[in-house]
């Protein structure tokens, strides 16, 4: 019997043990920093994206929730940071981020909790209901968020009061990366709970969750809320890092980008969310240069690949390698 | 004997369709109780009301004398009243000793703690691999459910049941579509499942039926035709017309 009990619990803790490829992505991003020193600017825009698709990867590939609406919460994230300092004069930047979390997990915990009650495609049309409405709100009420013309005022002191926004980004590329490596540290330590099992769970087979007790509605709106929490936070970052917020922040097609993205690098493994991003990211900025008018086309071609050849994403396809390998 | 798990006038409809008709019925704590009909009689549609899995239009569900009709699903279990499904539901992408742990995490009350590695729990594990050998399941510990024979992947069902230490299990033809030359396993465990426990099996199998229940319930049309021992219902003239007539197995 304790032999079985030996057995059963180094299975379950072969899943959460930390492997050394998981330092690659993380070599990379401090190498970038020495690298690539001009390319900062663009390597904070990816970091704060990869975060935005961290959050979406809770929801997304571990709950199974589908949406087409999460740029509602970076996107709240970003005017609640922005509209502190722009309108309330307080330009702490950490402060002022976690503020961009709070809010956009308020807005997520609220919404969520309407929402979670449907499913498949009325989920999705909702979502993107709820996206568009928020949009539309912050256009409307022009007198806080600058409307069309965008929220400007916003005014970031230095950060701890000693590191200044520089020309080169170098500050705001290594706060960018310590808040990563914080939300990815919370994200794994969720994945890997109970509470982040029953979530697979509920994903894998709703009607036995139910049927072993699990208060389903209550797990979903939870996790929802602690992934808006997240892309608030990015929000919040991308609004201080360009100093500068626009209706953008909560358009459709921020919403489905970053879908793009986490499934480009593969759903349900944290990790996707770093590759993906970065991919579409650096595609984007190289093929823009190449051809103005076409990138969008190289990347539609790149998707479509993935979509029919790697299901499930970039690491998806890897890992598929290294098994028929060995 | 206390009244484990009653139902009083329960009826349910499905359009203009009714499937379950003015049903009163009781489980006495450790009873065995059998629930046969024919196909489409209802049996499901009576478990589904039970379990809190459908909504009834008239009638109430009581739990060890408690008015439960209005709980969710989940807060019943939490109250002792578990149940199998006819078709797996089961997390077939996951090991078996996963699909353990995650019910058993549930009514340890673990699934709220984000913090803790599900990993690191070993009360839960414990319980696990006891349950597992319980029924016989521990060389499969690590195996996906979508691995095993079918026949093991009905005894995972009840496996997934019996984690919630219910008062009350409702077994929904637990040996479906299992290979006679299989089923005797099934069969044995739940002939060996805890006195204490009130079970109620639905089941084609009058062999089974007759060597398991203590009480059974005939269900026709979704309305109860006959209840009583296996004695009577073997002797009851309006069963053995539109039911057993045909020498016994449906
Ligand atoms: N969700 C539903 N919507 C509409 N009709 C339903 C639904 N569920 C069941 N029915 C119908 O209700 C009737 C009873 O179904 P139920 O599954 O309860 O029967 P059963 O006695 O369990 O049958 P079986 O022995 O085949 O499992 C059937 O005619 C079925 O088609
Ligand atoms: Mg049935």
């Amino acid at each position: 019997m304790t032999e079985h009990y030996q057995t059963a619990r180094h299975f379950l803790r072969e899943r959460e043990r930390w492997r050394w490829p998981e330092a690659l992505p993380w070599l990379a991003i401090v190498a970038a920093f020495f690298i690539v020193p001009d390319y900062l600017a663009l390597g904070t825009q990816i970091v704060i994206a990869i975060i935005f698709a961290l959050s979406l990867d809770l929801i997304l590939g571990y709950a199974g929730i589908i949406t087409l609406g999460h740029a509602a919460y970076f996107g709240a994230g970003a005017y609640a940071t922005g509209m502190l300092s722009a309108h309330l004069g307080w330009g702490e930047p950490i402060s002022a981020m976690l503020f961009g979390g709070i809010i956009g997990g308020l807005a997520g915990f609220i919404s969520g909790w309407v929402l979670l009650r449907y499913h498949g495609l009325t989920l999705l049309m909702l979502t993107l209901t709820t996206a568009i409405l928020m949009q539309e709100t912050a256009n409307a009420a022009e007198e806080w968020t600058g409307g069309f013309d965008g929220l400007v005022g916003i005014s970031i002191w230095p950060l701890l009061g000693t590191f200044d926004y520089d020309l080169w980004g170098k500050t705001y590329y290594c706060f960018a990366v310590v808040v990563l490596l914080v939300c990815f540290l919370v994200a794994r330590t969720i994945v890997h709970s109970a509470f982040g099992r029953s979530l697979v769970g509920i994903k894998g087979n709703v009607e036995r969750m139910h049927g072993v007790g699990t208060p389903v509605h209550g797990r979903l709106v939870t996790i929802y809320t602690i992934s808006a929490a997240m892309a608030g936070v990015a929000g919040g970052l991308f609004a201080e890092s360009n100093a500068y917020v626009t209706l953008d922040v909560l358009s459709f097609s921020r919403s489905g980008v970053v879908l793009i993205m986490l499934v480009l690098g593969g759903t349900g493994r944290l990790y996707g969310a770093f590759v993906g991003t970065a991919v579409y990211m650096t595609l984007e900025d190289e093929l823009a240069k190449l051809s103005p008018e076409f990138w969008e086309f190289g990347i539609g071609l790149l998707l479509v690949v993935v979509v029919l050849f790697f299901r499930r994403g970039l690491l998806g396809a890897l890992e598929d390698l290294r098994v028929r390998r060995s | 004997m206390t009244v484990a798990l009653e139902t009083v006038g329960l009826g349910k409809s499905f359009g203009a369709l009714q499937v379950t008709r003015d049903v009163h019925l009781s489980l006495a704590a450790g009873d065995r109780h059998a629930l046969i009909g024919p196909n489409g009689a209802g049996k499901t549609t009576l478990v589904n009301l039970m379990s809190g899995a459908l909504a009834p239009d008239q009638g109430q569900v009581l739990l060890a004398g408690r008015d439960i009709t209005t709980l969710s699903q989940a807060r019943r279990v939490k109250q002792g009243l578990a149940r199998t499904y006819q078709i797996n539901q089961l997390f077939a992408d996951l090991s078996v000793l996963e699909n353990v742990v995650i019910s058993l995490s549930e009514r340890a009350g673990a699934g709220w703690n984000p913090w803790r590695r599900s990993s690191a729990n070993s009360a839960v594990i414990d319980e696990a691999v006891v349950i597992l050998a319980q029924l016989d399941l521990q060389d499969h510990a690590l195996s996906l459910v979508r691995e095993l024979p079918y026949g093991r992947q009905r005894l995972v069902e009840i496996a997934m049941t019996l984690a919630q230490r219910p008062s009350v299990m409702l077994l929904d033809e637990p040996a479906a579509g299992v290979p006679s030359a299989e089923s005797h396993i099934i069969l044995d465990v739940i002939a060996a499942l805890p006195d204490h426990i009130a079970v109620l099996i639905i089941e084609h199998d009058m062999d089974i039926v007759f060597r398991f229940a203590t009480t059974i319930t005939v269900l026709v049309a979704g309305a109860i035709l006959a209840q009583g021992s296996p004695a009577d219902i073997a002797n009851d003239e309006q069963v053995q017309a539109v039911y057993l007539g045909d020498g016994g197995d449906v």
